[in-house]
């Protein structure tokens, strides 16, 4: 792949779900590589962070596969950087799902168990309709739309971060974005088309098609 | 809000092929995976059940080449299963892009299985499947295995509870006494399941008019329904039916 063709770099520690989250890129027409080599996540020119799973053994193998410096330094250098589920919640301080661990510290904010309320099941499986705060390329084409949910933590966090938030007994941020950090609780690769205008957004972005406005 | 209530048509696959006809599309090629699973997410669809009756090995495998295309094209989430029988096959199930597993009699045989799963690839990629009947002698409802040709000693809602203590994070029950019938789903069976299970459940079996599906969402607090040959002959248009719905008050994704 010549150097001036954009790509993605998606981050590989073993999560789950990568196969779901590669087509999606492709769909929307960019390439993406699943990669752990420092070299290639930084000369990408955005960078996906996928997750199913646990947040302490992501943690591990991202820190087992060294991939903690190279993730800071492309968000340094201004690089589109997109957590999916558990990849966003990476992003922000800690977790408390088996004690506490530390995450990525790219945007403030703690990840806490949804508390089991009164008719909300958890984890938080189906699908959930978006209230929209900050209104950019990213969050205008989920405006009171539904998209996928899978998860039982949730993120804490300023509301300066929270773009778009659904409500499941309490606020569930479902788009953070700080800056060139951007992180979505829900599947955009398994929530139908408006999934795909989130992706195609991000894709833009990587792209220089478009900006964060 | 709570979440949406879904509606999840349901494909039996062998060999890698849809069969029991899908005649509402239309399509040159009534067998194609692929073309129907994109059909029904862009009917208005919030997931998909492929359910895998090949009995053979090599359908097994075509059964994943076929998961691998349909994840490929369709962005909405899919579960596949049937005859699933050791780790090694939920893997490649979830590996070729299906987001949920669903295990039945090799559960009841083995409910290790399940634990094992939920461990490898989390509680909500495992789905328990029960195929459940009423036994008017025992006055109970009975867990029936092998396609509903044998019948256990288990008790439905008991065994439903054993799942999610093993680790299952959805339930897919069906009714065989209101499967095949279109006469509505079975609401006393998912009011009894609401009453003690904490995780979502999907009702299957019955679904004959749109007022099936509203009885089963308000009376039997089901999360979704699964439904077949309404959906696969057109008799019910996914669109009209979630309009419907979302006339009557649910919550539903248009």
């Amino acid at each position: 792949m010549s150097k001036e063709e954009p790509f993605i770099a998606v981050i590989d520690y073993g999560a789950g779900n990568i196969r779901n989250v590669m087509k999606a890129i492709a769909y929307v027409g960019l390439p993406a590589k699943l990669t752990k080599n420092p070299t290639e996540i930084l000369s990408a020119d955005g960078v996906v962070i996928p997750g199913v799973g646990a947040y302490k053994s992501a943690m591990d193998k991202i820190h087992a596969n060294q991939l903690l410096e190279p993730i800071k330094k492309a968000a340094k250098l201004g690089k589109p950087i997109l957590g999916i589920c558990l990849g966003m919640q990476l992003l922000f301080d800690s977790s408390t799902e088996f004690g506490e661990t530390k995450g990525f510290g790219l945007i403030p904010g703690e990840v806490v168990a949804l508390p089991a309320n009164e008719g909300y099941k958890v984890p938080q499986m189906g699908w959930n309709q978006n209230n929209i705060t900050i209104k950019n390329v990213l969050t205008r084409g989920i405006e009171n739309e539904y998209t996928y949910f899978v998860h039982s933590y949730y993120v804490k966090t300023s509301d300066q971060y929270i773009a778009a938030s659904v409500d499941y007994g309490v606020k569930v941020p479902s788009i953070v974005i700080k800056d060139n950090i951007i992180g979505a609780q829900f599947h955009p690769e398994k929530s139908g088309e408006v999934g795909l205008r989130v992706w195609q957004a991000f894709a833009d972005m990587v792209s220089d098609k478009a900006v964060l406005i | 809000m709570a979440l949406a209530k879904r509606i999840v048509p349901a494909l039996d696959v062998k060999n890698g092929r849809v069969v029991k006809g899908v005649n509402f599309l239309n399509l040159q090629d009534v067998g194609d995976p692929v073309d129907t699973a994109i059909a029904y997410q862009n009917a208005g669809a919030d997931e998909l059940v492929f359910l895998d009756i090949s009995a053979t090995l090599e359908g097994r495998s075509t059964m994943i080449d076929m998961i691998e295309r349909v994840s490929s094209a369709v962005f909405i989430p899919l579960t596949a299963g049937g005859g699933v029988t050791d780790l090694e096959s939920m893997r490649a199930i979830i590996q070729a892009g299906a987001d949920k597993v669903f295990l039945n009699s090799a559960a009841v045989s083995n409910p290790e299985l399940i634990r094992q799963g939920a461990e490898l690839f989390g509680s909500q990629a495992i789905v328990g499947a029960i195929d459940s009947k009423w036994d008017e002698i025992e006055q109970k409802h009975r867990v029936y295995v092998s396609g509903g040709t044998k019948a256990t000693s288990l008790e439905t809602t008991n065994w439903a509870k054993k799942m999610v203590q093993y680790g299952v994070g959805e339930l897919l029950v069906t009714s065989m006494n209101t499967d095949g019938t279109k006469n509505g789903y079975d609401i006393a069976l998912y009011q009894e399941l609401d009453k003690i299970i904490n995780v979502p459940i999907v009702a299957s079996g019955g679904a004959g008019k749109l007022s099936d599906f509203s009885a089963v969402f308000k009376s039997g607090h089901v999360d979704a329904a699964l439904a077949a040959s309404v959906f696969h002959y057109g008799e019910i248009e996914i669109a009209d039916l979630k309009k419907q719905l979302h006339s009557e008050g649910m919550v539903m994704r248009l």
